[in-house]
């Protein structure tokens, strides 16, 4: 990370302070050892959203991301209970396979743009949903449940994940997994956005047209962006159903796929760090309105409405200087 | 010598309507071909053919004797056949400078891997991409205007930003679509004294279509003329001046207009 200037570096250095020192430390002081489940699930999710936003950037509008994430999820649980793999050779697998099943789906249907192609995705999770009931491997409505915590992993003898199973606080341990994946997940969006790669992105999302006249093939662009959209997708979802210990057709819905578009609407589409702004948000959002009851959805949607009506580019929108903590 | 550019019996049906039938032209290098004929006579139609925007129904086009029909639009780009649009067709939210780095990618020498991880040769395609922008903009007199968004442009400059951004690809054969349209006298003959600049310096040959018939004198080698579809005529500007042919399609077609 040569390139970031020195304000961003501070910006970088406190989120790094805040997320691995701080937390933990307010946490063990306050005794709300609960936050840790909240915010492991926000860094999931948070992963997750990178991949909505990845697609927006190409300019489309994905609400399948759900479908991913179960997808993740599934494989993973199948790899670590039916073949006795390593929860952390799972992970990868999960994302490669989502990002496997992004292509075959998102060949056909990519071509389509706007509220055609959103409807599809839409659809998306609904499919994988029914397909999870269906298939005898994912175990039906059961789903996998009693999965194994994640193993160690050592190299000539000298460890690199400790075995989940043998600590004393799987909390922190999930929790740190989580915000490490996310951070990785993040330091890549924000190469990839800033790369070539971005720019061709940025060229196709502004005038498709343009762009293939001046030799982008957009087509093969959209797919690998889908791909790896969908790749974070798997990841986040194998990690969650790993904290979980369980996968159900009904882990990921399609309020979930619609939750992940909404982070990235949230915390803002121009932003790289927009979907983790906006997962964080909506997350404690919903949580904070739960004293309100049978009125909580209610005040929650009145509340999304008006920040996308009054603040269309995004939480992010609002901060003051440029290249703040992002 | 092959020509560079050949149009061989090109047609294309739309349903039961013929938008172009059985052209065929030839573009030598380094020549400033233009196409012209009144409206719907099949001009824009040709063009996107020739770009591979659209497909041919029958016949080809031959880029150094390999076809380029029928093929994607980026492939086309790559093999150095690059159009150009109308004003409206720009990368909005871009600086004239971005619009026209990013146009250079086919001359990338590091991998889309090579820019993520930020290997020696993307650190020196970045540099050479950035110098070239500014040669390129000094060379169109755009300088000035090198750091303002493409949305804020007025539309004159719009039309030359289409240009740099066709000419910062490397093109063989640049195809402008309608260069001149909407300009004043002044505006539309700086815009022809950039098109020849264009060919003069860079070695580009330059196949336009247009409407604006002064324009058109003043620019062109040689002119081919469409009309309904058909061609009617092609040679120097003179030749088409004194056509017959070209002159009655020219008057018929007024009289079309008025209904009479």
């Amino acid at each position: 990370m040569k390139n970031l200037t020195s304000k961003q570096l501070v910006g970088v250095g406190l989120f790094l302070f805040a997320v691995f020192v701080a937390v933990p430390v307010l946490i063990r002081i306050t005794g709300r050892w609960d936050f840790y489940f909240t915010l492991t699930s926000v860094a999931l999710l948070a992963i997750a959203s990178a991949g909505v936003w990845l697609t927006f950037y190409i300019g489309r509008i994905n609400i399948g991301q759900g479908a991913f994430a179960l997808i993740g999820a599934y494989v993973s649980a199948i790899l670590v209970v039916k073949g006795g793999v390593s929860f952390w050779i799972s992970l990868p697998a999960a994302g490669l396979f989502a990002a496997l099943v992004a292509i075959l789906i998102g060949l056909p249907i990519l071509r389509l743009r706007g509220v055609y192609f959103a409807m599809i995705t839409l659809v998306l999770t609904q499919v994988v949903t029914l397909t999870a009931l269906a298939l005898p491997i994912t175990n039906g409505a059961k789903g996998i449940s009693s999965i194994p915590l994640p193993s160690g992993i050592s190299i000539f003898g000298v460890p690199i994940i400790p075995d989940f199973a043998a600590m004393e606080n799987t909390k922190l341990a999930f929790y740190y997994a989580a915000c490490i994946l996310m951070i990785l997940t993040y330091a890549a969006l924000y190469r990839l956005v800033n790369s070539r790669l971005g720019h061709l992105c940025r060229s196709m999302q502004q005038n498709e047209e343009l762009a293939s006249s001046i030799g982008v093939n957009i087509s093969y662009i959209r797919i690998v962006i889908f791909a790896i959209s969908s790749f974070f997708g798997g990841i986040g979802g194998a990690m969650f159903g790993s904290i979980a210990q369980s996968v159900y057709p009904s882990s990921f819905q399609v309020a979930d796929s619609v939750n992940f578009m909404l982070n990235c609407f949230l915390g803002g589409l121009g932003y790289v760090f927009g979907p983790m702004l906006g997962t964080l948000v909506l997350y404690f959002g919903w949580d904070l309105l739960f004293e309100l009851g049978k009125y909580q959805l209610l005040v929650y949607s009145l509340i999304l409405i008006a920040v996308i009506r009054f603040l269309p580019n995004g939480l992010l929108s609002l901060r003051l200087g440029k290249g703040g903590p992002k | 010598m092959t020509p560079l550019l050949q149009i061989r019996n090109v047609t294309k049906k739309y349903g039961g309507l013929t938008a172009n039938n059985d052209i065929s032209f030839d573009v030598s290098e380094n020549e400033i071909l233009s196409v012209i004929g009144p409206n719907g006579a099949g001009k824009s139609t040709l063009f996107k053919m020739i770009s591979s925007f659209v497909p041919t129904t029958s016949g080809e086009v031959l880029f150094g004797g390999e076809r380029i029909s029928n093929l994607k639009p980026h492939v086309v780009a790559r093999k150095g056949v690059v159009r150009t649009f109308q004003e409206t067709t720009i990368f909005k939210s871009m600086t004239v400078r971005e619009s026209v780095i990013v146009a250079q990618h086919l001359r990338a020498k590091a991998s889309l891997g090579g820019y993520f991880w930020g290997s020696k040769a993307a650190k020196d395609d970045v540099v050479s991409f950035g110098k070239y922008a500014d040669e390129l903009l000094e060379f169109l007199g755009m300088s000035e205007i090198s750091d303002e968004l493409a949305s804020n442009l007025p539309q004159g400059n719009l039309r030359a930003l289409g240009v740099a951004i066709g000419l910062a690809t490397g093109p063989k054969v640049l195809l402008l679509d309608e260069p001149f349209a909407g300009m004043n006298h002044d505006e539309t003959m700086r815009m022809v004294e950039l098109v020849r600049s264009v060919r003069d310096a860079r070695g580009v040959t330059v196949l336009l279509v247009e409407h604006d018939m002064p324009a058109v004198m003043t620019i062109s080698d040689r002119i081919v003329v469409l009309n309904f579809g058909e061609k009617i005529a092609e040679g120097t500007p003179s030749e088409i001046q004194n056509n017959e042919k070209v002159i009655e399609a020219y008057l018929g077609s007024a009289d079309d207009e008025i209904g009479m």
